[in-house]
């Protein structure tokens, strides 16, 4: 497996970073990868509570920064995976705590032990953001259908683009495949031709990720979830595997699918 | 029933071909800084200094924008008076 550090940042927040990050290091972890997240979300933690690790909090990011416990002790494992780690945010500092060359020294100690470094960035374009992207070999970009999500990940590609980690890697999360067959959303190739970057995943909204999240579960363990379906493939395009774009025309299940068969005219 | 107050308020259009096209426009100006009115701007002047040398057709020039990639290209269309019809003017 490659030692490779990923950041996934979005410009505008709430657009589902830290359940990507989450996501996909779950998925890696399940694939055999040594693993570890990173919540550079410092004042705004959530990493540990969407993974469900929030109780076993001791030490976090600024205490290894700032020398005050080993690499080793603020690593929480997930025991439900072979080789999952968090190095939570702290809660109760900003990010001027932390410093872009603190994150590479942190990553470059890292890279010894674990195959994956995802680091899972704060909105934004301020430091928290370059915090994040300072170690990086691939930036992820999040985004979702909307025109705000849209505009913000083109703002934020061009910042990667500018400070030479590009090229930026575009996730477009939670499309509602119903509203994109009534031309009521931006379809992927909307937002593709929008923002001229690569393509490395498209996840379809799915509840699922709120009732797994409200347990502390990443969706990715779930089977019959197509969210989680979606994260496995960007999990498997990450690590160099060809996994085809799951169609999101087919993801409308019996209803839309009978709808369609009622109306044969509509597109 | 929803559809059809829709349709009769004008909202009945789906919406992403709006949102898209507007997103173009949008994006166009957060990655060169050029608004439109800047744009109009560029024009005239461009205009004033190319007649100084060549006689053009001012109401026929075209300054757009295009995408290539996520770089953007200004380009400009500037027709030029046939020499004939100088002549004869």
């Amino acid at each position: 497996m490659p030692r490779l550090v990923i950041t996934i940042t979005s410009g505008k927040g709430g657009v589902g970073k830290t359940t990507a990050t989450a996501n996909l290091g779950a998925a890696l972890a399940a694939m055999g990868g040594k693993v570890v997240c990173i919540d550079a979300d410092i004042g705004l933690r959530n990493l540990d509570v969407v993974l469900g690790l929030e109780n076993r909090i001791v030490y976090d990011l600024v205490d290894v920064v700032e020398g005050r416990c080993r690499l080793r002790q603020a690593m929480i494992r997930d025991k439900r995976l072979p080789e999952l780690y968090l190095i939570p945010a702290a809660q109760t500092r900003d990010k001027t705590a932390v410093s872009p060359s603190d994150m590479m020294r942190l990553c470059d100690e890292l890279k010894q032990d674990f195959d994956w470094i995802l680091i899972d960035s704060p909105a934004g374009i301020e430091r928290g953001f370059r915090n994040a992207i300072a170690p990086a070999d691939i930036v992820m970009v999040v985004t979702n259908p909307e025109v705000s999500a849209v505009r913000d990940a083109d703002r934020i590609i061009g910042l990667i683009e500018a400070e030479e980690k590009g090229p930026a890697r575009l996730v477009i999360n939670r499309i509602k495949p119903g509203m994109v067959r009534r031309g009521d959303m931006l379809s992927a190739d909307d937002v593709l031709e929008l923002l001229a970057v690569e393509l490395v995943g498209m996840v379809p909204e799915d509840e699922i990720v709120i009732t797994s999240t409200n347990r502390g579960l990443p969706v990715v363990l779930d089977g019959k979830s197509k969210a989680g379906q979606a994260f496995r493939n960007i999990a498997r395009r990450l690590n160099g595997e060809k996994v085809p774009f799951l169609s999101m025309e087919e993801e409308g299940g019996i209803f839309s699918r009978l709808t369609r068969f009622i109306r044969p005219g509509g597109a | 029933m929803n559809r059809l107050i829709d349709r009769l308020l004008g909202r009945g259009a789906p919406s992403a071909s709006l949102a898209k096209e507007r997103m173009k426009l949008v994006l166009i100006h957060d990655r060169t800084n050029l608004t439109p009115g800047a744009l109009d701007t560029l024009k005239d002047e461009l205009i004033q200094v190319i007649s100084r040398h060549v006689e053009i057709e001012p109401e026929a020039v075209r300054i757009e924008m295009a995408q290539e990639g996520r770089q953007q290209r200004l380009i400009a269309d500037i027709p030029l008076r046939p020499t004939r019809q100088r002549r004869l003017g």
